[in-house]
Formats: C-alpha cells, sequence, structure tokens
C-alpha cells in the first residue's frame, strides 16, 4: 500500500501554500474542504495500519513519516476532527496568514503523531512550535507581542532539550527510533527527552507558557492551541514513556496545581488554559500507570478534552469576540444577550465535570479507575478531589460570573454582547454534538481505542451514584461558598516570573553598564580623541577625495541600490516577518540540501 | 427560548432551591439504599455512606480555603504588575 500513502499534514500544508490564491466565492467552501479532505485521507489510513513514507535520508539514517497505528490512529482522528472545527470558527476571518498559521500547526502535530523516528518528530515538533507563535503574534492586543515571544523562547529551550536528549540517545544507541524507552535502565538521555516532550505537555513547573500564551492569542488562535500542542505532547509521552511512575507524581501535582491557579483566575481564557494544565494532569497520570486501561483512559480522555476543551474556547473567544472583554470583574449577566453562547459553554462546563451522558463521564473516570486498580488509591482520590474543582470552576463558577448574577458590564460591553455569526455557532454545535455523543454511545470512543480487548463500562450503578453526590455536594458547596469565588481584579504570579523577572534583569544589567561605558568612552573621545583625529581626518579626506572615490563610488553605489531593495522588501521593521523569512529560507536550504 | 426558561425559574428561585435540596436528599439516600458498594475500591467507600456526598463538599472547601489562602499569601497581586 505504499504507494498510496499521502501523508495528511502533507494536504494541509499544499492547501495552506494554495490558499492565498483562492479568492472571492471560493474561499470559504475551500477553507472547509482542505481540514475534510486531510480527515478523509487520516480515515482512510486508519484502514490500513503499517508503516509509510519511509524516506532514505543521507545514506546513514532511515526516516519514518507515516506510522499508522493503533496509538496514533485514534490521536490523528481527533487533531483531523479539531482541524474541520477549528477552521469552521474561524470562517469569517479575511486574514488568509492566519489560516495559514493554524494549518501548518495542525500538520506539526499530525507529523509528529505520524512520526516514525526523532527527526522527523523534530522537524514536525519545531513546526508547530512556530506556526503556533504566529497565532499569537496576529492578536493585535496589548501583551501579545511579548506573550508571543516568551512562547516561541519557551519552546525553542523544550526542543533543543529534546534535541539534546535523543542526540545523546543517538550517539550511545545509534538508534532514532521513537518507541518505548526503557524505564528500568535510564539515561541522562531518557530523562533530557522526557523534559523535551513534558515542556510541551506543561507539566509543572514547564508549565507556565501556557496561561500565558492561551490568554494571548487570537479568539481563533487559542482554539487551535487549546486542542495541539499539549495532546500532540501526551501521543509522544505515551508512546515513549508509558509506565514511568514519575508521571503519575507530576501528573497529580499537576492537575491540584492547575485547578487552584484556575479558581484564583479572573481572566476567561486564562481560567480555562489553567484547566487544560489541570486535566492534562490526568494524562499524565494515565501515561504514568501505563496500564492497558490507563493508556486508554489518556487516549479516550484526551479526545473527550479536545472536543470540550475547544468548546468552552469558542465560547469564550466568542464572548470576547462580541464585548472585547476578557475579565470577568467586566462581564456578567449576560445570558440574556448570548443564550447560545451560554448554552454551549454549559455543555462543554458539563462535559469537563464529567456529567453522566456527557464526554467527561466516560474518559476521565477511565484514568481514575485505573489508578484504583493499579493500587494508587491516593492517587485516585485526590483526581477525584480534582473532579470536584473541575466542576467548581467549569461547570458553576465560570458560567455564573460570565451570564448570571450580577452584570459588571459597562454600557458599551452590554451593548455589544451578541450571539456569535453563524459558523462559529456551527463549530461550537459540532463539538457540542460530539460532547453528547461520545458520552451517550460509547462504542464510538472506545472502539477506536489502542487497546481493544480491555473491557470497561461507565455506565454502572456505582459510578452513576458516586457521580451524581460528588456533582450536587459540590454544587451544594459553591452555593454557600459562592462569595468566596468571587471576579477580582487580579493576576496570579506564577512561574513565569522568574523569567519574566530574569529577563528584565538581564535587559538591566546590560543597558546600564553598557550605557555607563559608552558615556565614558564618548566623553574621553572628546577630551584627548578628537584633536588628533580632526588633523588626520582631514589629511584623510583630501587622499579619499582626489585617490580613491573615483574608484570605489561606482561599486558603492550599485551595492547600496540594491541593498537598499533588498532591505525594503524583507525588512519591514517588524522582527517577528524577519524571523519568518529566516526561518523559510532556512527550511527551503535544508529541502535543497537534503533533495538535491 | 433559553432566556425565557432562565427568567422563568429565576421568578421561582425558592421554589428551585427547594427542589435542587430535595434532588440532593434523594440522591444520598438512594447512594446509601440502593448501591451496592461492597465491590469498591476502597474503604472508606465500604463503610461510609454517602462517602462521595461528604467527599465532594470537604474537597470544595479545602480547594477554596486552599486557593484563597495561597492567594492572599502573594500570589495574587495587582493586574499591572509585571508592566511597571
Amino acid at each position: 500500500m505504499t504507494s498510496s500513502f499521502i501523508h495528511p499534514a502533507l494536504i494541509l500544508i499544499a492547501g495552506a501554500l494554495i490558499l492565498p490564491f483562492i479568492k472571492g466565492p471560493f474561499r470559504k467552501p475551500y477553507l472547509v474542504l482542505v481540514p475534510l479532505l486531510t480527515f478523509c485521507d487520516v480515515l482512510y489510513l486508519s484502514q490500513y495500519p503499517g508503516t509509510y513514507g519511509i524516506v532514505n535520508f543521507m545514506d546513514s539514517w532511515t526516516l519514518t513519516f507515516g506510522r499508522v497505528d493503533s496509538l496514533s490512529m485514534v490521536f490523528a482522528f481527533i487533531m483531523a476532527l479539531m482541524a474541520i472545527i477549528g477552521t469552521i470558527y474561524g470562517l469569517h476571518v479575511e486574514d488568509e496568514w492566519q489560516h495559514i498559521a493554524a494549518w501548518f500547526y495542525v500538520a506539526g502535530s499530525l507529523g509528529v503523531i505520524y512520526s516514525g523516528d526523532y527527526l522527523v518528530l523534530f522537524l514536525f515538533w519545531e513546526m508547530m512550535a512556530f506556526a503556533s507563535t504566529f497565532l499569537i503574534w496576529f492578536n493585535t492586543d496589548k501583551g501579545s507581542l511579548a506573550a508571543g515571544y516568551r512562547y516561541l523562547l519557551v519552546h525553542t529551550f523544550g526542543g533543543v532539550i529534546l534535541l539534546l536528549g535523543f542526540v545523546l540517545r543517538y550517539q550511545a544507541t545509534g538508534d532514532l527510533s521513537f518507541v518505548l524507552l526503557d524505564e528500568h535502565n535510564t539515561q541522562l538521555y531518557t530523562w533530557l527527552i522526557m523534559i523535551g516532550l513534558m515542556l510541551n505537555a506543561a507539566v509543572p513547573p514547564l508549565h507556565s507558557w501556557l496561561p500565558d500564551a492561551y490568554s494571548k492569542a487570537t479568539v481563533t488562535g487559542a482554539v487551535f492551541m487549546c486542542a495541539f500542542t499539549t495532546k500532540t505532547a501526551i501521543y509522544t509521552l505515551a508512546r515513549a514513556f508509558a509506565g514511568f511512575d514519575i508521571l503519575i507524581v507530576l501528573g497529580v501535582v499537576m492537575a491540584i496545581y492547575g485547578i487552584i491557579y484556575a479558581i484564583l483566575e479572573n481572566d476567561v481564557r486564562r481560567l480555562l488554559a489553567w484547566e487544560i494544565v489541570s486535566q492534562v494532569g490526568y494524562m499524565v497520570v494515565g501515561v504514568g500507570i501505563g496500564t492497558a486501561l490507563a493508556i486508554n483512559g489518556t487516549c479516550a480522555h484526551a479526545f473527550a478534552h479536545i472536543l470540550y476543551k475547544g468548546l468552552l474556547f469558542m465560547a469564550a473567544g466568542a464572548i470576547i469576540h462580541a464585548t472585547g472583554q476578557s475579565r470577568m470583574t467586566d462581564l456578567g449577566g449576560l445570558y440574556r444577550k448570548m443564550p447560545l453562547t451560554l448554552l454551549f459553554m454549559v455543555i462543554g462546563g458539563l462535559s469537563v465535570s464529567a456529567f453522566p451522558f456527557l464526554s467527561g463521564f466516560v474518559s476521565k473516570s477511565m484514568i481514575i479507575s485505573a489508578s484504583f486498580e493499579s493500587h494508587l488509591p491516593l492517587a485516585g482520590l485526590l483526581l477525584t478531589a480534582v473532579s470536584v474543582g473541575t466542576f467548581l470552576v467549569a461547570g458553576l463558577r465560570l458560567p455564573y460570573l460570565v451570564f448570571f448574577g450580577e452584570s459588571r458590564c459597562s454600557a458599551a460591553t452590554w451593548e455589544k454582547a451578541e450571539d456569535p455569526v453563524w459558523n462559529m455557532r456551527l463549530a461550537m454545535g459540532i463539538a457540542a454534538f460530539f460532547c453528547i455523543l461520545i458520552g451517550s454511545f460509547v462504542p464510538f470512543l472506545y472502539s477506536m481505542l489502542p487497546y481493544g480487548d480491555v473491557v470497561y463500562h461507565p455506565y454502572n450503578i456505582a459510578h452513576l451514584a458516586e457521580t451524581l453526590q460528588i456533582l450536587a455536594f459540590t454544587a451544594l458547596a459553591f452555593y454557600f461558598l459562592k462569595n468566596r469565588l468571587a471576579a477580582r481584579a487580579t493576576i496570579s504570579l506564577d512561574l513565569d516570573w522568574f523569567y519574566r523577572l530574569a529577563g528584565r534583569g538581564f535587559l538591566w544589567t546590560t543597558v546600564n553598564p553598557l550605557q555607563w561605558a559608552d558615556t565614558a568612552w564618548g566623553s574621553a573621545y572628546r577630551v584627548v580623541g578628537l584633536v588628533s583625529l580632526m588633523t588626520i581626518a582631514r589629511f584623510s579626506a583630501w587622499f579619499d577625495w582626489h585617490g580613491i572615490d573615483g574608484v570605489v563610488d561606482g561599486t558603492a553605489r550599485i551595492v547600496r541600490a540594491v541593498g537598499g531593495r533588498v532591505s525594503l522588501l524583507l525588512q519591514r521593521g517588524q522582527i517577528q516577518m524577519t524571523l519568518y523569512y529566516t526561518v523559510s529560507f532556512a527550511a527551503l536550504f535544508l529541502a535543497a540540501y537534503v533533495w538535491l | 427560548m433559553i432566556v425565557n426558561f432562565i427568567d422563568y425559574l429565576k421568578e421561582r428561585l425558592p421554589a428551585v432551591k427547594f427542589v435542587c435540596y430535595i434532588a440532593a436528599a434523594i440522591i444520598v439516600i438512594w447512594s446509601m439504599a440502593a448501591v451496592d458498594t461492597s465491590h469498591a475500591h476502597t474503604w472508606a467507600e465500604k463503610h461510609i455512606p454517602g462517602f462521595w456526598a461528604v467527599f465532594a463538599f470537604l474537597s470544595s472547601v479545602i480547594l477554596i480555603f486552599l486557593a484563597g489562602w495561597l492567594g492572599r499569601s502573594g500570589i495574587q497581586t495587582k493586574e499591572d504588575y509585571y508592566d511597571k
């Protein structure tokens, strides 16, 4: 079947490159068509598991672009589905660059999922980081530019750690294949690779980039970002680090850490971002447990999570798109103006809270059951407590503070608030449909999970009773303590404090001593140098004028003219564009080097 | 439709609250009386009736107070903290 293998990422990349030429009435159908084709390709590949796209690279390495097996299938399916939903959500966006960045980002994610070795993985890994940075930069809000740079720098750092890890591994073992690492024979490279992957999964203490970046991205960009980076990282962790005990501890810490910050948060999207940290914590625990049930649970939860979190980010985006406000201190009482958005946000919020017949109920419980069955009752209980917190935050606090209670909106905000345009509603509707489908029709999701022989029945009386008790008494606690959960105009300091202030410290130490040296040099120059210099200058000016100019001027003028043209074209003063060109050229050179 | 429904509920707030309390009570009584917990994973589930109700309530209270305490201990700060 090798001849019929078309990499799904290739469809998105080709689609993105052609996009600028598709204009007018063809634009919107085309925008839907490309992710739809990608999705069909993923479905087609799932019919024929195997290894495809093997390329010989510089005679010594074998690159594997298409490893289609039970683990990559389920992740590719949900990523391609989310690409369709996300693109529909952003259909009204005129700027083609935003679509191109988003598609490259999804292509990176699909590339990582199908990759069979670290070189291909790394290529697509960096593509993801780089493309998604633009989704932040396209936002014109204050702070987005800086947030984009922080995001890019953090991910570059993570990429370098990963690179170090797999190069060391190659040196030690001569092996680049991306497979399960040995827990009983860990080397430095094992930990480096793990750190590189964990940074993308936002495992503390490497998590601060997530709320920082996701709250500053464009409305549509955030919908893409909330789905791809962390869940792709979970896929890679499940591939390479299933059964590593340390991940259980880190995952539990992560789940608790995220939910506590979500309780304190005022910004709608930051709150949701903190909840991603918390929910991805469950998946990290699942990977750490590593049993068949736990890995199934991780895949199921990643699948469900992408849909309900996408739905929540879309609803939050609809609020920001309409009102321009993202802080809950500036919102409230909006149910009259945005009833549909409320409905979708509640469906998303109840899904993440594991409400029966919604997606979280059938996915989250698998991981919790797996931890009890693997004799980790503490992990199971703590994760259940976080599940309580999740309902408290996403199911109750968020809808309450945005849609109910007193209105803290300004007159302008209230005036502008309305349900979003049809394509945003459609995208939310699709995501909501899948949240209900997964929760109500269990075989849809369970038949895709990697370990098909594991039997798990979420709908039993004990589980139902447990969930209903938890939901009812969390709601009761919320009712009594809701004043303690009110919106406050604050931000919460996190570990990014260190690099944000360290950056500032670095800037200070660079600027101030340099400034002093410069001033000192200037004074010395004026006193000592100037007189002697003027004498020499007068002589050399005479020589220059009469001797050299005639020869050099002609050449110089040509160089200057050409250089001026080039820099006019390439350096528009925006360093992001310069970066973009640099990386594009580097990629072109690399491609030329490999294939020519 | 959604707006009307919410307004309808809001006008009858005491009744809604009453129904919610009753529902919570029914869930707990049903869980104690009708649900077989002899195969549960933990000791607490088997021996404490309505364990998850207590657990959920306590977890909520602990999480809210823990977050509040951490927030007041210096994590929560002014919004323009990084702009200065």
